[in-house]
């Protein structure tokens, strides 16, 4: 069935099976930040922007994406620049993995929350796993980022 | 791996029930997140979407919330922080992420009757009633116990009152399925424990809920409904938790669920 | 120093955190056949039958192979130097199944719904044999997990097939008995570290394809290439010269990936086929059909005087290496290796252990390798012991642990060359606020806080036999590539590597070019694994660049007509000390590659170790413990370590809090888990918990240098050490919180419970 969308400001017409899954419909037409690792709706890994709001896009249909406002790691070239050059800084990155994905994450949280705490920064952020950094050198990026204390 | 051989977005939910109805594997859709961990073979998927179902809205007597509204909109909502001393909110806030939350809907999450929602407790503690395409609204209680047929979960209906509540889980790690969940609400004197992820669904301890009715609880007294709390319910065993050790929980946090919602103000 | 000891950023750095395409999968050629495993349903069973016709018959279906395909020759997946000491006791596929999950049949399709279509109409059926599904029960069980005649293993290494054993391991220095029986204190105990999983974030995945010489070309999300290479040689039964293993960028392996998974199912499918093959691992299969850690059973017995100088360890050890024996060996001999050297005033040490089959997923390398569960072991009755002489536990450690220039008993005469432990201690003391903290403090209505600790060892590298090599050109243009065959799983070595041979050059990084994890163009190394690829890798690359460094000074000389002693390097050139003559590198390169030069500028260098000195860690713990339910919070967790001189401070960072998060995982949260029919129950991130950044608290690091005078600029390693303290250390804390000795992990707010309530 074919779909339309708009995939990092840009309207796009796919053609999209009942039962696919964003993730796999992203990496097919080169959005290959698209990382997936849990199969079961829990790592983040997979976070993009639908309609500014961040979600799993291992979790919808791409028919469900229909009409809607698609934003990937892609589309954000310079704030994702931004962000990661202070993550990588950090060395915060380590097998970068989850990296696009926790990025969708902090930037949509930079959008949602005005001077988050350190716990909210922690809340807003659980639903992104990572097994390599144990999360501090995550944090102090984020706090640089955000220019918080 | 889950598969859907049609999809459909009917504008109506006549309609929607209509192809719900039409064969035994045609089921409705909701964030997707828990059917996609699924083996499931769909027919046709029923997407609600274009129902306009995802809000939540304030009626003179009620709180409305649209079937398609997601777990973060539930988390995020002013109206919600300020009613029920939040107890919405605070029920959701724990479940995996927000991305998750965000795809999560309302209506998916309460038709399930999983044993382990969050939710379901939240709700049961409050003057909850489920609206449903073909059965019509009923208390959240009885929709919880009647057989399973197949429905479209509407919206919910909560009573606007100051009923001023307290969700509090236990998760053996942060972002984890709760090993237990409590619920506690209080309306000038009536009061409401629910207990949920026993790991069956969760249920309401009336016995307890009653003897709460008094003026003035002192901390044994206290204790000895948490205590009776944990023996009129029942509670079993599964990976996240033995039934004797839900049973302690049950005890400890409804204890706990009492005496924070104590010193709130309810009038 | 300009490079080295600075925090600079990983070179591939923007590239991974911005999502490029450069993994894996991001680099398979979009027409690769898809493949897909069919697993056993069963623990342990013989297959009577295949049924493919329906299989087969399916459209887009290209090949589906069983056992009857595949060479009839046993070997390993373990990714170790040749000759490997894991036994070779697979084939690729076998006529018996020895784990739910084993391989029974290789689906090769078009794409992936018509390779998991045809996996449903595969017939199987079954001859169902009693599984060994306890490791306790496995030595002298009635079924033989390993029956056949065909199992190998290069050398000695106790393997006991009719008694399910893998390997033993005996090591005797002193008179145990005769020590223990002088001693005024014994404390003994038995632990049970449990199985543990990666879980790194890319599952196991590679891609074959021939190339225009008709060779086999494996791009595999590996830790170790060169063994791949030797592995698939063997395993497919063609020459090495073949194969070529290309290692792209990884998304984590902490060991897991020193073990080969889907590989030389792609790489067979290709050689049977000819068509290009992608495998992917999804989570369940990472979960259930890879490996985990070791999960062991220890029982310890630690004498002392009256003032707390421990005389005699013995450590008795069982080992489930699970359905084939990856790393069975050499796991359980550093149990040993990386525990009993801690404290050196000791006159006798033994230890005996025994890794077992049985009928599970096996076990392999897992970073800590051995040394984490003996940490666990050996740590927690140390703290006993602590208690039963009404000592500090810092004490105990600061009276005992091995200094510089000592000796251990069971390490042949090798000195240490290097230790801060002693300061590691002090600190770590200080950051958690021991003497205020130590054992516990109400905090609460139910609640109390309390503090625990332990120290850790590990090594740099496997002496005389982890051996890397280097090699830096200088390019015509006046640019350098070091090549090496370290494989960066996102550690950032390719970066550390560089750093050292920037240091040693007096060159920018950026004119570095790296080229590293390719079996046909890299120096050989063995892999990222065993803690070695700073201190060995380095050290080969710093005498690479020396070589190179020589021979730059000397043709600049040469062409500048004055002696090789009045020249030095200057930013990118080389001039004389009078600084009247001077020569940039392009102009050297120029003279030297191009037109008449003829003599490529190039430094190489082989480095193995004698030693493989230890890097410690002091771990402190603070935990707050609900007498009410059990729950435990991690409060603070400091980590003061001695990885020596330390190269880059922020990538080192990075790995230590990662591993203590780790750690914390083991400690409290995660554990494969098995059904009573040998069916993993933890196959899913939502069964198998690993922490949140919500779960790990509060973690704190910090570097106590010290010089290891066989070390790359004074490095020691830092990869594995990091993951050993928090189990021993939180388990402490808890203990010193409510007074419940878990012994096994993971300690679960249940098990605290049920402790208070005893």
């Amino acid at each position: 069935m074919q779909i339309e969308l708009t995939i990092n400001e840009k309207a796009v017409k796919w053609e999209v099976a009942f039962d696919e899954l964003l993730a796999d419909t992203l990496r097919s037409h080169g959005f290959l930040s698209i990382k997936t690792a849990c199969d079961t709706s829990c790592c983040g890994l997979c976070t993009v922007w639908i309609d500014g709001k961040s979600r799993l896009s291992c979790s919808i249909l791409s028919l469900q994406a229909h009409g809607k406002k698609i934003t990937t790691i892609e589309g954000l070239p310079k704030e994702a620049e931004e962000f990661a050059q202070i993550l990588s800084a950090e060395g915060a990155e380590q097998c970068g993995f989850c990296s696009p994905g926790f990025i969708m994450s902090v930037l949509a949280m930079k959008n949602e929350l005005v001077n988050p705490s350190e716990e909210e920064i922690i809340h807003y952020l659980t639903g992104n796993l990572c097994r390599c950094t144990g999360y501090m050198g995550q944090l102090r990026a984020i706090k640089t980022f955000l220019g918080v204390a | 791996m889950f598969t859907i051989i049609d999809l459909v977005q009917p504008n109506n939910l006549d309609e929607a029930y209509q192809i719900l109805s039409d064969k035994r594997n045609n089921t409705i859709l909701g964030g997707c997140a828990f059917l996609k961990m699924g083996k499931k073979r769909i027919n046709t998927g029923v997407d609600l979407t274009n129902l306009k179902l995802s809000y939540i809205q304030e009626r003179d007597n009620f709180i409305e919330i649209g079937a398609m509204t997601s777990l973060r909109e539930l988390e995020t909502h002013p109206l919600l922080k300020e009613y029920y001393n939040g107890v919405l909110p605070q029920s959701v806030r724990d479940i995996i992420g927000v991305q998750f939350r965000n795809g999560v809907t309302v209506g998916a999450s309460v038709y399930s009757k999983y044993g382990f929602s969050d939710l379901i407790t939240a709700l049961l503690c409050l003057d909850t009633e489920v609206e449903l395409f073909k059965a019509g609204r009923m208390p959240l209680a009885d929709f919880l116990t009647m057989p399973k047929a197949k429905d479209i979960l509407v919206r919910l209906w909560i009573k606007k009152t100051l009923r001023q509540a307290i969700y509090l889980s236990f998760r053996s790690s942060a972002s984890d399925y709760s090993v237990l969940n409590v619920a506690v609400s209080k309306l000038d004197n009536h009061w409401t424990i629910a207990v949920g992820a026993r790991p069956s669904k969760a249920a309401i301890a009336v016995s307890a809920s009653a003897m709460l009715s008094q003026e003035v609880l002192t901390l044994e007294e206290i204790e000895e409904i948490a205590q009776k709390a944990s023996e009129e319910l029942s509670f079993g065993t599964n990976q996240r938790g033995t039934a004797t050790y839900r049973k302690a929980l049950c005890k400890a946090l409804v204890k706990r669920g009492i005496m924070e919602v104590l010193p709130c103000k309810s009038n | 120093m300009k490079s080295v000891g600075h925090s600079i950023r990983k070179i591939d750095g923007m590239a991974i955190a911005t999502g490029k395409p450069v993994y894996t999968e991001d680099l398979a050629m979009d027409n690769a056949l898809v493949v897909k495993i069919l697993r056993s349903p069963h623990a342990y069973a013989k297959i009577r039958s295949i049924d493919l016709s329906k299989a087969e018959s399916l459209e887009g279906v290209e090949c589906i192979l069983t056992y009857k395909d595949v060479p009839n020759v046993r070997f390993t997946l373990a990714g170790q130097s040749y000759p490997e000491p894991s036994p070779y006791d697979r084939l690729i596929l076998d006529q018996i199944v020895r784990y739910v999950g084993d391989e029974v049949a290789i689906i090769a399709a078009v794409d992936e719904k018509t390779a998991q279509l045809a996996m449903k109409r595969i017939k199987v059926e079954y001859e169902v044999m009693e599984p060994v599904l306890d490791f306790e029960q496995a030595i002298g069980h009635s079924s033989i997990v390993h029956p056949e005649e065909d199992l190998s293993c290069n050398f000695e290494i106790g393997l006991n097939k009719e008694k399910n054993i893998a390997s033993s391991y005996h090591e005797e220095v002193g008179d145990v008995e005769e020590e223990l029986k002088r001693c005024a204190v014994v404390v003994e105990d038995v632990y049970y570290p449990q199985a543990q999983a990666h879980t790194m974030m890319e599952t196991y995945r590679a891609f074959s394809y021939l190339d225009h010489t008709g060779r086999l070309i494996v791009v595999s999300s590996t830790q170790v290439p060169f063994h791949i290479r030797r592995q698939l040689a063997r395993a497919l039964q063609i020459p090495a010269s073949k194969i070529r293993v290309i290692k792209p960028r990884i998304g984590g392996g902490f060991g897991g990936k020193q073990t080969g998974a889907g590989d030389v199912f792609a790489a067979l499918v290709t050689l049977k086929t000819g068509k290009p093959a992608l495998i992917i691992y999804d989570r369940k299969e990472t979960f259930t059909c890879t490996t985990s850690r070791h999960a062991m059973r220890l029982r310890v017995k630690l004498g002392a005087d009256q003032d707390g100088i421990i005389r005699a360890i013995d450590m008795q050890v069982l080992s489930d290496t699970g359905a084939y024996g990856e790393h069975a060996p050499t796991v359980l001999g550093c149990v040993g290796h990386y525990t009993l050297p801690l404290y050196n005033k000791t006159r006798a040490v033994r230890f005996d252990g025994h890794a077992v089959y049985t009928n599970k997923m096996p076990a392999g390398a897992f970073r800590g390798y051995g040394a984490t569960q003996g940490t666990f072991a050996l740590e927690s009755i140390v703290n006993k012991l602590a208690e039963r002489l009404k000592l500090d536990p810092t004490e105990i450690r600061l009276k005992n642990i091995s200094k510089v220039g000592e000796t251990f008993l069971t390490g042949q005469g090798v000195m240490l060359g290097s230790t801060s432990l002693d300061q590691c201690i002090v600190r770590g003391k200080e950051l958690i606020g021991w003497d205020e903290k130590f054992p516990r403090r109400e905090v609460g209505p139910n609640k109390v806080r309390a503090v625990g600790m332990a120290i850790t060892m590990q090594g740099s590298g496997i002496a005389n036999i982890g051996t890397a090599s280097a090699e830096i050109r200088l390019n015509d243009d006046g640019n350098f590539t070091l090549l090496t065959g370290a494989t960066d799983m996102g550690t950032g070595c390719d970066t550390i590597l560089s750093q050292m041979a920037a240091e040693i050059l007096e060159i920018p990084m950026e004119i570095i070019i790296v080229n590293a994890g390719d079996t046909d163009t890299s120096p050989y190394d063995p892999g990222s694994y065993a803690s070695s690829t700073t201190y060995v890798a380095g050290t080969a690359v710093v005498k690479a660049a020396e070589e190179l460094k020589s021979k730059i000074l000397a043709q600049s000389a040469a062409f500048l007509g004055v002696s090789r002693e009045d020249v030095e390097l200057n930013g990118l050139a080389v001039r004389t000390l009078s600084g009247d003559q001077e020569i940039s590198f392009a102009k050297l390169a120029e003279l030297t590659i191009l037109g008449t030069g003829k003599l490529q500028l190039v430094g190489y260098a082989t480095h193995g170790s004698e030693v493989s000195p230890p890097p410690y860690v002091a771990g402190f713990a603070e935990v707050e413990v609900d007498r009410e339910t059990g729950k435990v919070d991690l409060i603070d967790y400091v980590a003061v370590i001695d990885c020596g001189t330390v190269i880059n401070p922020n990538l080192a960072r990075i790995q230590a809090e990662g591993g203590i998060a780790q750690g914390i995982g083991m400690a409290l949260y995660e554990q494969v888990r098995y059904d009573e029919l040998g069916k993993m129950a933890t196959n899913t991130f939502m069964q198998y918990k690993i922490p949140t950044r919500k779960d790990v608290g509060k973690v704190r690091i910090e570097f106590e240098v010290s010089y290891e005078p066989t070390g790359p600029f004074g490095a020691k390693s830092i990869g594995e050490v990091v993951a050993n303290t928090p189990p021993p250390a939180i388990s402490h804390a808890i203990y010193n919180a409510v007074g419940v000795r878990e012994n096994h992990l993971p300690i679960t707010p249940e098990k605290v419970f049920l402790g208070m309530q005893k």
